[in-house]
């Protein structure tokens, strides 16, 4: 086991902003950050110990106390629910001889319950730490797999079905640059285009964010590109954790060179030298593969220094997660970053002036960066050839639940709700009883409304959303009360806490979902009043759409939480 | 661009000069906006929400401590949705605290005619009190989290950063680096948290020993012995 100083010694020198890889470190190596590590991390990176406590404390996956050797944490989000999380929970503290949160007293094991893994094509999963080893993300784990002894079985492989971004992806094949290419549309732009010509490609395809806000990324790039403050700065937001969201993760896993030549475009455009890939921390596949092809890719010569023989250099640093939903709010993930607490910042002012370390700064998704090669390279024309007017372009969508074949798929937006569950995923299994459309975030829909077409505008006429394209699946034989109960548990376990309205309010819409069997009077009035204050005054996008499925449900189904023999 | 900006703030029109937040300016008009977090010398993050109001109709309501003033906007600052917010977060937030010390927030309860028992079988925030010094006691079943004690000990005035908050969502509390008593922390018992703290979560030591019915005599004991507990400790 490497000692403190061992870990310290390449942070020399450095400052706050290395407080998230330093913690990581120091949690892989010990299992947790104690006291005197915090003296140490406090001295060499010049943070007060109580700063570095408060961040430890924010992240679940760090720990200040003691850890086991090894912990499991298991999903329980509604697609994991649905698949049986509970009993492999139960399963293994049966076995373990403890309870929830408890720890063996042998001190090696302990049962945890995570959120979601990004796995749910392959639900129920967990993710494993052990001291002194990386993570492991498993699926589907069952009540009979033997987590303890590691005995897993082959990675999972996710179905996956596209032409454009997902060309050549099968679910088990890795990219290797060989495969991908020298970053063919990045020395076009660099060689032909220029900065302004890539935008003016971007903003020609009318790509819109594909991260969930649904903002145009041309004037996102431009305003940033044309404001004032050196050095700029490009954020590649891969911080996935929409429940029910895996499309970035299969992007990352299969694809990693055509997200870093978008990452690399995009910096090139702006006028950035440096760009950020934050990771989530229950990505650990992700994250490796990526790094090893920003390996690969600057031994190529085709990241750092000069590339191409120009003037443009790119340095991409990946930054892991340490466990937090609300740092994929953008301002969160530059607090992150910063090493501090996730907490979102007031805005305005925006990123594209004010981002990380207050400096110009562009944040886009995984997909988002994704699609910008080929626009580059085959012009805005090729990518606005498929889709309608406002959702141009091939978009991904995380199909999961009761369909023949959840995955990631690749749709032309204007095809139906219909179609894709039908064609595309091998139809519902069972009756289909609802929809869950654009994470838990989004909003219930209910069979009569499959005719819907997947565009951003359609479904905003519904007043759903594509969200983070998270599309989940429930038959006649899930439980409704069940699935709202799951997602107000994750509500509360992922707010920052900063506002009032979504510190006190995910608080109490769980408590109430909790008790949906027998609710009280009154119970629907209170989560209308809590769901309204939390979207209207709430600081930031996660406290907005804390209550969205809540509402949505209360609109769609007047039965629930009305007290029985009380009129509704 | 313009050094004002002329708005309407409840169907009086005001120029104000750009950059000044709305509750600035509905302050000049005599507009009262309510607040919880906020505070004259603490930098506003725009906690409690409670201060929101309503500009151009928009889908979000806007904390009013952090909204600048646009040119041409129309601000109401109390309406129904308005008004359901405040009521809604006074509710909640009695629901989960001890506000018996924190009389201005007991006034707006009243003031939006909030249900002190809107929310039967809430979990409340109950925190053991903290008796670990001579000069102050904390009880943080009365902390409403508005951040200015962590503030204040940072970079807000003292640069001490004795403080950090511990958790995450409703179940973040105020806390030293590990929990350790504040003696052993960067401390150096200024007071600036004691005084900017909106409730009775941070109260002087005599204060809080005068509450509890203790006489001079016995409240100077107190603080003594305390004291002479934390020399022995460093002397030992």
């Amino acid at each position: 086991m490497d000692s403190l100083a061992e870990i310290l010694a390449p942070y020399q020198g450095r400052q706050r902003d290395a407080l998230l890889p330093v913690l990581w470190d120091m949690q892989t190596a010990f299992g947790h950050i104690g006291p005197d590590a915090v003296r140490q991390i406090s001295h060499t990176l010049h943070v007060p110990e109580a700063d570095i406590y408060g961040v430890i404390s924010f992240y679940s996956l760090f720990s200040a106390a003691p850890t086991t050797e090894t912990v499991i944490r298991v999903c329980t989000d509604p697609v994991c629910g649905l698949a049986g999380a509970d009993e492999v929970v139960h399963r293994l503290c049966h076995r373990l001889n403890i309870q929830h949160d408890e720890t063996t007293s042998d001190g090696k094991y302990a049962v945890s319950h995570t959120t979601c893994l990004g796995l749910c094509d392959h639900a129920p999963a967990a993710l494993i730490s052990q001291r002194g080893h990386e993570e492991i993300a498993v699926a589907p784990v069952s009540p009979e797999s033997d987590l303890l002894e590691l005995q897993i079985t082959p990675p999972y492989q996710s179905i996956v079905r596209g032409d454009i971004l997902l060309r050549g992806v099968d679910g088990r094949h890795v990219e290797s640059l060989t495969d991908y290419g020298n970053y063919r549309a990045l020395h076009h732009a660099i060689t032909t285009l220029g900065p302004e010509g890539v935008i003016g490609e971007v903003e020609k395809s009318g790509l819109i964010g594909r991260g969930g806000a649904a903002f145009p990324t041309a004037s996102k790039w431009k305003m940033t590109r044309q404001a004032a403050g050196q050095p700029k700065y490009v954020v590649c937001n891969a911080d996935e954790s929409e429940p029910g969201t895996f499309k970035d993760r299969v992007l990352m896993e299969a694809r990693p060179h055509l997200i870093l030549e978008g990452v690399a475009l995009c910096a090139f455009a702006i006028g950035a030298t440096k760009a950020y890939l934050f990771v989530r921390g229950e990505y650990p596949e992700s994250t490796w593969r990526l790094q090893r092809a920003i390996d690969e890719a600057t031994h190529a010569g085709l990241l750092g220094e000069n590339i191409f023989g120009s003037d443009f250099s790119l340095d991409i640093e990946i930054r892991r997660g340490g466990g937090a939903y609300i740092c994929g709010e953008e301002t969160a993930l530059f607090e992150a970053i910063e090493g501090d607490r996730g907490f979102p910042r007031i805005k305005p002012p925006y990123p594209t002036t004010h981002g990380l370390f207050q400096r110009p700064t562009v944040v886009n998704n995984v997909e988002t960066l994704s699609t910008i090669p080929g626009i580059v390279e085959h012009g805005g024309d090729w990518f606005k050839q498929w889709g309608t007017e406002k959702s141009t372009g091939p978009k991904l969508v995380s199909v999961s639940g009761h369909v023949h074949r959840p995955g990631v798929y690749e749709i032309i937006p204007g095809m139906t709700l219909r179609q894709l569950l039908e064609d595309f995923c091998g139809g519902v299994v069972g009756n289909l009883q609802t929809v869950l459309m654009g994470g838990a975030a989004g909003t219930f829909l209910t069979p009569d409304q499959l005719e819907v077409r997947l565009t951003f505008e359609d479904l905003r006429a519904i007043r759903s959303t594509f969200g983070s394209g998270a599309i989940m699946v429930f038959n006649e034989t899930a439980d409704l009360p069940d699935i709202l109960r799951r997602l107000g548990r994750f509500f509360k376990h992922e707010s920052c806490g900063k506002c009032f309205p979504c510190q006190l309010g995910t608080q109490r819409q769980m408590e109430i979902l909790e008790r949906a069997a027998a609710p009280l009077a009154g119970d629907r009035e209170r989560l209308h009043d809590i769901g309204l204050t939390m979207t209207e005054s709430s600081l930031c996008g996660l406290g907005q759409t804390a209550a969205s499925a809540v509402l949505s449900a209360l609109e769609k189904w007047p039965d629930l939480f009305a007290v029985k023999g009380q009129p509704v | 661009m313009s050094d004002t900006v002329t708005l309407t703030i409840d169907d009086h029109e005001i120029t104000v000069p750009a950059g000044t937040t709305v509750l600035e300016a509905a302050a000049q008009l005599g507009v009262e906006v309510p607040v919880i977090c906020y505070h004259d010398a603490t930098t506003s993050n725009g906690l409690c929400r409670v201060c929101v109001v309503d500009v151009n109709n928009g889908r979000l309501l806007q904390a009013a401590c952090v909204t600048a003033c646009a040119n041409g906007s129309k601000v109401e600052t109390r309406n129904e949705r308005v008004e359901r917010s405040r009521r809604t977060i006074l509710e909640m937030l009695n629901s989960a605290v001890d506000l018996q010390h924190a009389p201005a927030i007991q006034t707006l309860m009243s003031d939006y005619d909030a249900d002190p028992a809107r929310f039967p079988d809430a979990e409340r925030r109950e925190h053991a009190l903290l008796d670990d010094n001579p000069f102050y006691v904390r009880d943080y079943s009365q902390c409403v989290l508005c951040w200015r004690c962590v503030q204040v000990c940072a970079e807000d005035a003292q640069y001490t950063f004795a403080l950090t908050f511990d958790g995450r969502g409703f179940d973040t509390h105020i806390a030293t680096a590990f929990d350790i008593p504040m003696p052993e922390s960067p401390c150096v018992f200024c007071g600036q948290c004691v005084g900017v703290c909106p409730t009775g979560a941070l109260k002087p030591k005599i204060q809080w020993g005068m509450e509890q019915g203790l006489t001079p005599d016995e409240i100077r004991q107190s603080t003594r012995r305390s004291r002479h507990r934390r020399e022995e400790a460093e002397d030992g």
